[in-house]
């Protein structure tokens, strides 16, 4: 069963997430890749101000397809995390909550959810025509100039995730990995 | 004296365009089968899940349409022109970068390509294309395009082994790369795989091992006995579905192989995802 989550989070309702859980997410998230991160984490150390507020708030690493007439969003879905780790320490310490990607993450990303309180979801990637159909609005707010890249402000509506990494550190990849080999393949093959 | 059959540069773009849409929007139908059998086949329930739900996104991008994966990809085009075909207008080049800038614009497909490795703007357009050209027999012109994605692309590894690492080399070096490449090419994978010629041919023949989508066995029993074996080892590994756990880590393994050098062995593994994309028309 799914749980339903509102973002942005409260830290206690990210404490009760385990790796592994399903949720059905709703609320507000921030799309920012490669490039946004480049540029947030380089006006931080300038002791800048981001151009959006997202302390408290969660960033889903993707740049959707452009939004067709007559829709709400275009196709939309995660990118591969691991990009992203040399960024992660210094966001989740400035105060993001909660980020969504795919794939597994290095082991300083992983430290960092622990030591911050915050979660690793991720989507399921390839599934963007799906996902579309959960995004609400999408609304650039921020480096216009980067394209696809923007930051742009979405309006989501039980959009499925899986808890990958949990604010205890258990870590969904190893785990799901480990019960597969131990309680299903042997019975295959 | 042979005829030679016009075709204008303005027909390739309208050719191109077309393509760039299809492959975005619509899964081969081998790759979609091969899906669909796989959810099917799988033991563990989450992966079962998983994939049900990118069986259904296939079907739904199509329905829409709208492309299957928000990664419209670099776009790499393979053109095969008949020695019989004089083409008109602008150059084939030019003419295949008019098809991706219209296809990519008026298709709503998104533009992920910068101008330089290091300054990193992007060109607005999806262009330039990759494009490799080979010239064939006869009058008539294929086009096939493939947009390939950067999660599976990055995931990709080529070695130059040597005759003594010889059959087990190349196997530990396809195993490994998949264990590298772990969950972030989304898995259920596709692996293109080269094997002899130069540095440069063996990383294109990775790259048609994927693209070609050959359905059934390899016509050389050897190699179809290595895509197999090769396919077995990875779904025993445990990877699965988006790398959470199953069966499914991979849902093919193709093999290209060319004559090579008497000192070496190069093997190429291009890594594509369960969103290898294609469409093809012959002018
Ligand atoms: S690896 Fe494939 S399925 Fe995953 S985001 Fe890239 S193109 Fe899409």
């Amino acid at each position: 069963m799914a749980v339903s989550l509102l973002s942005p989070f409260t830290p206690q309702a990210l404490w009760a997430l385990r790796a592994g859980d399903q949720v059905l997410l709703s609320g507000v998230v921030y799309t920012a890749r490669d490039a946004a991160h480049a540029r947030f984490c380089d006006a931080l150390g300038k002791g800048e101000p981001l151009p959006v507020d997202l302390r408290g708030q969660t960033i889903f690493y993707a740049g959707p397809t452009p939004t067709p007439p007559g829709r709400s969003s275009g196709s939309i879905g995660p990118t591969t995390s691991v990009r992203m780790d040399p960024y992660t320490p210094q966001l989740l310490r400035y105060g993001v909550r909660a980020v969504i990607g795919k794939g597994d993450r290095g082991s300083a990303a992983r430290d960092a959810f622990t030591a911050n309180g915050a979660v690793y979801f991720v989507a399921i990637g390839g599934c963007a025509a799906y996902m579309a159909s959960c995004v609400k609005s999408v609304e650039v707010v921020a480096y216009d100039d980067l394209g696809t890249e923007s930051v742009k402000r979405l309006t989501v509506e039980n959009m499925p995730l899986i808890v990958a990494i949990d604010t205890l550190g258990h870590n969904a990849y190893v785990d799901g990995q480990a019960r597969y080999l131990r309680d299903f393949a042997t019975d295959i093959r | 004296m042979e005829t030679l059959r016009t075709i204008t540069s303005d027909e390739i773009a309208e050719c191109v365009a077309r393509l760039c849409v299809r492959a975005c929007n619509e899964l081969p139908a081998a790759v979609y089968a091969l899906l669909c059998a796989a959810r099917d086949a799988e033991p563990y329930p989450p992966a079962r899940e998983t994939l049900a739900l990118i069986c259904e996104n296939v079907c739904t991008a199509a329905a829409q349409p709208m492309p299957i994966c928000q990664d419209t990809g670099m776009t790499v085009v393979f053109a095969e022109v008949g020695q019989n075909v004089h083409i008109t207008g602008d150059t084939l080049e030019n003419a295949v970068n008019a098809g991706v800038t219209r296809g990519y614009t008026e298709g709503y497909l998104r533009k992920s390509v910068v101008a330089d490795p290091f300054r990193r703007s992007n060109t607005g357009d999806n262009t330039p294309a990759v494009l490799h050209v080979r010239l064939t027999a006869g009058d008539r012109l294929k086009l096939t395009v493939c947009p390939k994605g950067f999660g599976s692309e990055n995931m990709s590894r080529l070695a130059m082994l040597t005759p003594a690492d010889g059959l087990e080399g190349v196997k530990a070096f396809v195993l490994e790369t998949v264990r590298l490449a772990g969950a972030n090419p989304c898995p259920p994978m596709m692996l293109g795989v080269g094997i002899g010629g130069t540095f440069e041919q063996v990383a294109l023949l990775a790259k048609e091992a994927l693209a070609e989508l050959r359905e059934g066995p390899h016509p050389d029993p050897f190699y179809d006995r290595l895509e197999k074996e090769l396919l077995a080892q990875i779904n025993r590994m445990g990877i699965g579905p988006q790398g959470f756990g199953g069966l499914t880590t991979a849902l093919s393994v193709r093999i290209k192989a060319a004559p090579t050098h008497i000192a070496g062995l190069p093997v190429a593994v291009n890594m594509g995802c369960h969103v290898t994309r294609r469409a093809s028309e012959t002018l």
